[in-house]
């Protein structure tokens, strides 16, 4: 993969506080890349040095090929888009868009023609005279957006821009912002704490825990092979049982669970035999059955609770040793608490984690 | 019904102490003042039989008979030296000459054994009507002298606006100088005052409460203290030419005192925090991220600070700088104490018309034109203000 953004060993002190600490991270050209991870993470930390807003205490940041740790913000040619819009209120919605080509001596011509342009693209052509205080919040982050990309920037950096926005127009922008990437090929480094819109949107996820990146994946890796219970419990909702490794044949190892059942379970490596591990099996991924099927797995469990949630239906299960939670489609018949049930699923549904 | 207009009399009671305390001590001296620089009545009140018969009379024809008996009975009349003094002192200043008209008169109308039949025949002067018409002028209770003489300028014999004599022209000098010292000081307050503020709103925690409090310190000690102060620090033996000399940067001592440079320095370290504060307060409301956006948006520094944070700053700009110059131009005890001779400044005048001479007329109307430049500049401020782009 081309290196086109590299942060090669970063570390970020804030006085006695590590934020970022000893972080590495490629970035290709053309990829969308979200940093994702709980507040205090250092994901926005990192983003702020990308942009040069924040210094790193020690590290280097090459972007195609080259050092900018020392390159001031106004020459590192990247658009940021921030949560607060950070539109100027003192200029309308085009002189806003026309800021950065101005700064970068561009004509008067095409500079109108380029600002149109940016308008047609977030569908704002008739508001270009408004001020931004005069816009819905939507409108302002597509403002913002357009006056990010209107110079044709080499990176685009988002800090958690939708954060602000309610739950229908963000899915709304998600998908727009995941349209403009692909047909314009632009480099996006996209901060968020939403996991959702993290899968929505990126190629790849960064999962941010204390100043680290816990793992680095496509949005099915990281929810389908969590590498550490933090990823595992941050993205999406999961089973975690405890158990004990006895053996391991190829990418399956077989687990003992305290109350003495045998899981088999994918595995990735660095897990040995008689190890101590979790095992993380999603809700969604188990089905409920009041007779033992054929599947690999099968655990038997009780009812104790059932919620209907319109798309689902979630169940709450205990047996001796440990609680479980399932996810079943809405076309899953209704169990009753004190039900018996067996809870199966597959090997490939559950995956070993090492503490 | 009844309910709320009892609750609205509750509340008029409740605002009736402050009503009564501005009435009371605000707008009755003011406009007294006011008054006291428009009106004249001393003339009318010791001549009410002349104003009788003067009303007809059309200011050209020599006077009749029944206008000269009438003066001759007023001027009988009169058993108050002082008010009489005013009023040939007021005569004499319309039409010189007046004076010693009027003391001929005066004492051969005393003379009892032999009255005379009418006042032509005690001076031919009484003949011209020019006399007649500063006394009619001066029946008049409104009189606009006050506010002419305030600007140097006054009316002829034949009633036009004209400038005074330079000798007697010395208002509008120090008008100007007034309205030049406070542009000055107005202008090195926004100089330290914006950078100050700029600072200020950028620091957090217990640096801002500093710089905030070294600003707010000098506001809470009394006027005179300071001004006591910089006169101890500006002298020749003073702080400051003893550090400069001490350092080697001069020789002689400068002179920092008795002079405009001395008002200068002290006036703006007083006025400060009338600029700081109006727009450190404007500056924190404007979003920290907009200097980083425009950085990110390829603007240098000090594009960045001429196309975002200045024009954003200039409202704070604009009523700090309002807020000074109208405190500066009524500035008394500090270019009294500090400055020169050439340093005084339009309010040192109106302190000596009211106590110095106890000419009343004019400190009401040097105070009305001060009053009238104020307003002048706080409706351009209003009208800046409310076209001011980026507000809702």
């Amino acid at each position: 993969m081309a290196e086109f953004i590299k942060f090669d060993r970063i570390t970020k002190f804030y006085g006695p506080l590590c934020v970022v600490e000893n972080l590495d991270l490629s970035i290709a050209k053309g990829e969308f890349v979200s940093l994702l991870g709980p507040s205090g993470s250092g994901k926005t930390t990192l983003l702020m040095m990308l942009a040069g807003f924040e210094q790193a205490t020690s590290g280097k940041i090459l972007l195609d090929g080259a050092a900018i740790n020392d390159v001031p913000t106004h020459k590192r040619d990247m658009g940021v888009v921030f949560q607060s819009y950070a539109l100027f209120p003192h200029m309308t919605v085009g002189e806003n868009i026309a800021f950065p080509l101005q700064m970068r001596g561009i004509d008067k011509a095409e500079t109108a023609a380029r600002v149109k342009q940016a308008l047609d693209m977030v569908q704002l052509s008739t508001l270009a005279d408004r001020r931004p205080s005069q816009l819905s919040g939507g409108q302002q982050q597509r403002v913002a957006l357009a006056r990010a990309l209107v110079f044709e920037p080499r990176v685009v950096l988002m800090d958690e821009p939708l954060g602000a926005l309610d739950k229908q127009l963000r899915e709304q922008m998600q998908l727009d912002i995941r349209e403009l990437h692909r047909r314009l090929g632009l480099t996006i480094v996209f901060v968020t704490h939403d996991q959702s819109e993290a899968l929505t949107m990126s190629d790849r996820v960064a999962v941010f825990n204390k100043g680290k990146i816990e793992q680095i994946g496509t949005p099915r890796q990281v929810y389908d092979e969590p590498a550490t219970r933090f990823v595992a419990e941050f993205i999406g909702e999961t089973n975690l049982v405890e158990g004990v490794v006895e053996a391991i044949e190829g990418r399956e190892a077989t687990v003992r669970l305290p109350n003495g059942a045998q899981i088999v379970s994918a595995v990735s490596d660095g897990v040995a035999a008689g190890q101590g591990v979790y095992l993380s099996i999603r809700p969604e991924r188990i089905d409920l059955a009041e007779a033992r099927g054929a599947a690999r797995n099968v655990l038997e469990t009780e009812v104790t609770d059932s919620v209907y949630q319109g798309d689902h239906l979630r169940v709450q299960l205990q047996n001796e040793a440990y609680p479980l939670i399932a996810k079943l489609g809405r076309r899953s018949r209704e169990f009753a608490p004190g039900t018996k049930v067996f809870a199966a699923f597959s090997a490939g549904d559950c995956r070993v984690i090492a503490p | 019904m009844s309910g709320s207009s009892s609750r609205m009399g509750r509340s008029l009671l409740l605002l009736a102490p402050l009503f009564l305390f501005l009435m009371g001590f605000f707008v009755w001296p003011l406009f007294s003042m006011m008054s006291q620089a428009v009106s004249d009545p001393a003339v009318l009140r010791l001549l009410p039989r002349t104003a009788e018969i003067m009303g007809d009379w059309d200011r050209e024809s020599p006077p009749s008979m029944p206008m000269q008996t009438a003066l001759m009975e007023d001027l009988k009349a009169v058993d108050d030296d002082q008010a009489l003094g005013d009023m040939v002192r007021r005569l004499n200043s319309a039409r010189s000459g007046f004076r010693t008209l009027m003391s001929k008169t005066t004492s051969a109308l005393g003379d009892a054994a032999s009255p005379p039949p009418d006042l032509v025949s005690i001076d031919k002067r009484w003949e011209k009507p020019e006399f007649w018409i500063a006394i009619a002028d001066a029946l008049s209770p409104l009189t606009d002298r006050n506010l002419l003489a305030a600007v140097d300028l006054g009316r002829n014999s034949a009633g036009a606006i004209e400038h005074l004599p330079a000798d007697q022209s010395v208002n509008r000098v120090i008008l100007v100088r007034t309205f030049w010292i406070a542009a000055l000081v107005t202008f090195f307050c926004a100089c330290i005052g914006f950078p100050y503020a700029i600072i200020a709103a950028s620091l957090t925690g217990w640096k801002r409460d500093l710089m905030l409090a070294a600003v707010l310190l000098p506001l809470w000690t009394s006027l005179l203290v300071r001004t006591a102060a910089w006169f101890i620090l500006l002298q020749e033996q003073g702080l400051i030419n003893d550090f400069l000399r001490a350092i080697g940067l001069i020789d002689a001592p400068l002179a920092l005192i008795f002079n405009r440079t001395g008002v200068i320095i002290a006036m703006t370290h007083v006025l400060l925090p009338f600029m700081v504060l109006p727009i450190y307060s404007v500056l924190i409301t404007i979003p920290k991220n907009l200097m980083p956006a425009a950085a990110s948006l390829g603007a240098p520094p000090i594009r960045a600070f001429l196309r975002v944070l200045l024009p954003l700053s200039l409202r704070g700009v604009a009523s700090g700088g309002l807020l000074v110059f109208i405190s500066a131009i009524g500035y008394y005890i500090t270019p009294a104490l500090i400055g020169g001779p050439g340093d005084q400044m339009i309010s040192s005048i109106i302190a000596f018309y009211a106590t110095g001479s106890a000419n009343w007329g004019m400190a009401g109307a040097l105070g009305m034109v001060l009053l009238v430049a104020t307003l002048l500049l706080y409706s351009v401020y209003a009208r800046l203000s409310s076209d001011e782009p980026g507000r809702r």
